[in-house]
């Protein structure tokens, strides 16, 4: 990391691990309830937030000394929902298949918590580059999150990986389905990510009894 | 700063030009990449329909490939026989009837207006693929696909799409499992008219029974479910006088 002050990297390292954005700062709840049944749409919606929270960093940054305080909100929303829709229109013309993949979760960005949180916390109040890592930073400990949600709900839920049979076929009855394992129906409805949630954010506050807040 | 970011007329000219600046950047964008997305989204159309009658790169039994954009046309040119518009028992010939927005029309003839109800006419290996368009909505937003069938109209393959189901539940009504099992059901129950339901324990997970015009349903899925047996039901039944016309047996 030298590319980096320590400082700096602490901005990209900090959401990964002891300020995680959901297992930490609990935002973003609501995403990864909805679209972690599968492994692919975590990690397609974690790469479409990093570029929204990336370049919104950057662009509110910028216009961080010109925005009137009383609007702050609204300017910010702003600027999500052109980048969101600038993005969804680029993949509609340049890779149609891929956008259609993707459709369900561009909107869902808009109403990401983390990026408000990101405007109004970071960016309004730094500089654009150190804004940039940090939304990277967040954006990253989000996905990270969403990835292994998505990837025990794939597994225990339909005994697949990126939609490819890995416990062997559970009609034709072949692999771990031949000695009686089933898939547990519960893991692809949404309150299972919840416990999933909650058991990585337990095993994290055990590892770390620093994060427990007092009660 | 020189500037008072408090004021209020500064708020308001900050809103204002904000405005402006965004929404001309927006419409500057989706304009200029309009003619690219019409053009996406009439290939996509054609690879649906070509998906109903079985023409698709398929490998192994669980990929969902269409014919790749490059050859669609050619394609469907070559597949696609005839372009009809169906009325009661009628049919005219209409050219590029598969563009026709099926979402309006459904809803003018559900209206008693008179609407456009295309109907397109395939032809693969001698047989005869005839394949409509279906609309309707599922939980979360609009769901739609294209079926076709036979002259006795039992059906011959299935194409589904949906604009926001849930991941890993309801978006699944485009996955082979659930799309295979519609081929070979039929829409009439002898000379009554059924539709196809997506049923819950019909105790048929594997679809053996051709003859009970239900298909499973997918766990986790009901309202979605539903909504594909509603969207069959619906727009079938507009077709069905005509269909009724090709009977053989």
């Amino acid at each position: 990391m030298a590319l980096l002050s320590k400082k700096d990297a602490n901005l990209i390292k900090d959401p990964l691990a002891d300020n995680n954005p959901i297992t930490i700062q609990v935002l973003g709840i609501c995403s990864a309830l909805a679209i972690t049944a599968e492994l692919k749409a975590s990690v397609v919606m974690a790469i479409s937030v990093l570029f929204v929270l990336g370049v919104g960093n950057v662009v509110i940054s910028l216009l961080r000394n010109i925005i009137p305080a009383k609007i702050r909100i609204i300017v910010q929303l702003v600027v999500v929902a052109a980048l969101v829709i600038i993005v969804d229109q680029v993949l509609k013309a340049f890779a149609y298949d891929l956008s259609k993949t993707l459709s369900v979760f561009i909107g869902l960005i808009i109403t990401n918590c983390i990026i408000m949180g990101r405007f109004e916390a970071f960016a309004l109040g730094n500089g654009p580059w150190k804004s940039f890592l940090d939304g990277i930073g967040n954006a990253l400990g989000y996905g990270v999150i969403l990835v292994i949600v998505g990837f025990f709900r794939e597994l225990l839920g339909s005994g697949t990986l990126f939609g490819m049979k890995v416990l062997g076929d559970p009609i034709a009855k072949t692999g771990l389905y031949s000695i009686g394992y089933e898939n547990n129906g519960f893991m692809i409805i949404p309150p299972a990510a919840l416990i999933v949630v909650g058991i990585i954010i337990w095993v994290q506050r055990s590892r770390n009894r620093a994060l427990i807040e007092e009660a | 700063m020189a500037i008072n970011t408090e004021k209020n007329s500064y708020t308001v000219v900050f809103a204002v030009l904000m405005v402006v600046v965004v929404g001309s950047l927006l419409a500057f964008v989706a304009s200029g990449l309009k003619p690219m997305i019409t053009e996406n989204q009439r290939f996509e159309k054609q690879q649906n329909i070509l998906y109903a009658m079985g023409v698709n790169d398929n490998e192994g039994d669980s990929d969902v490939s269409f014919v790749p954009t490059t050859e669609v046309e050619e394609a469907f040119s070559k597949y696609i026989t005839q372009q009809l518009v169906v009325n009661g028992t009628e049919a005219s010939e209409k050219e590029n009837a598969y563009l026709i927005e099926v979402q309006k029309e459904l809803v003018k003839v559900k209206n008693g207006e008179e609407g456009e109800l295309p109907l397109l006419v395939g032809e693969k290996d001698g047989e005869k693929y005839y394949i409509i368009p279906m609309y309707g909505k599922g939980l979360w937003d609009a769901i739609w696909g294209y079926i076709s069938v036979d002259n006795n109209m039992v059906v011959k393959g299935v194409f589904f799409d949906h604009a926001g189901e849930t991941p890993g539940l309801g978006a699944n009504i485009n996955q082979r499992f659930f799309m295979d099992d519609f081929k070979g059901e039929s829409i009439m129950d002898g000379n009554t008219y059924e539709g196809i339901a997506v049923a819950k324990g019909n105790n048929d997970p594997l679809n053996n029974d051709k003859d009970d015009n239900q298909v499973d349903a997918l766990a986790g899925a009901t309202i979605t479910g539903n909504g594909v047996t509603a969207m069959i039901k619906e727009s079938l039944k507009l077709y069905k006088p005509y269909l009724q016309t090709l009977r053989t047996n």
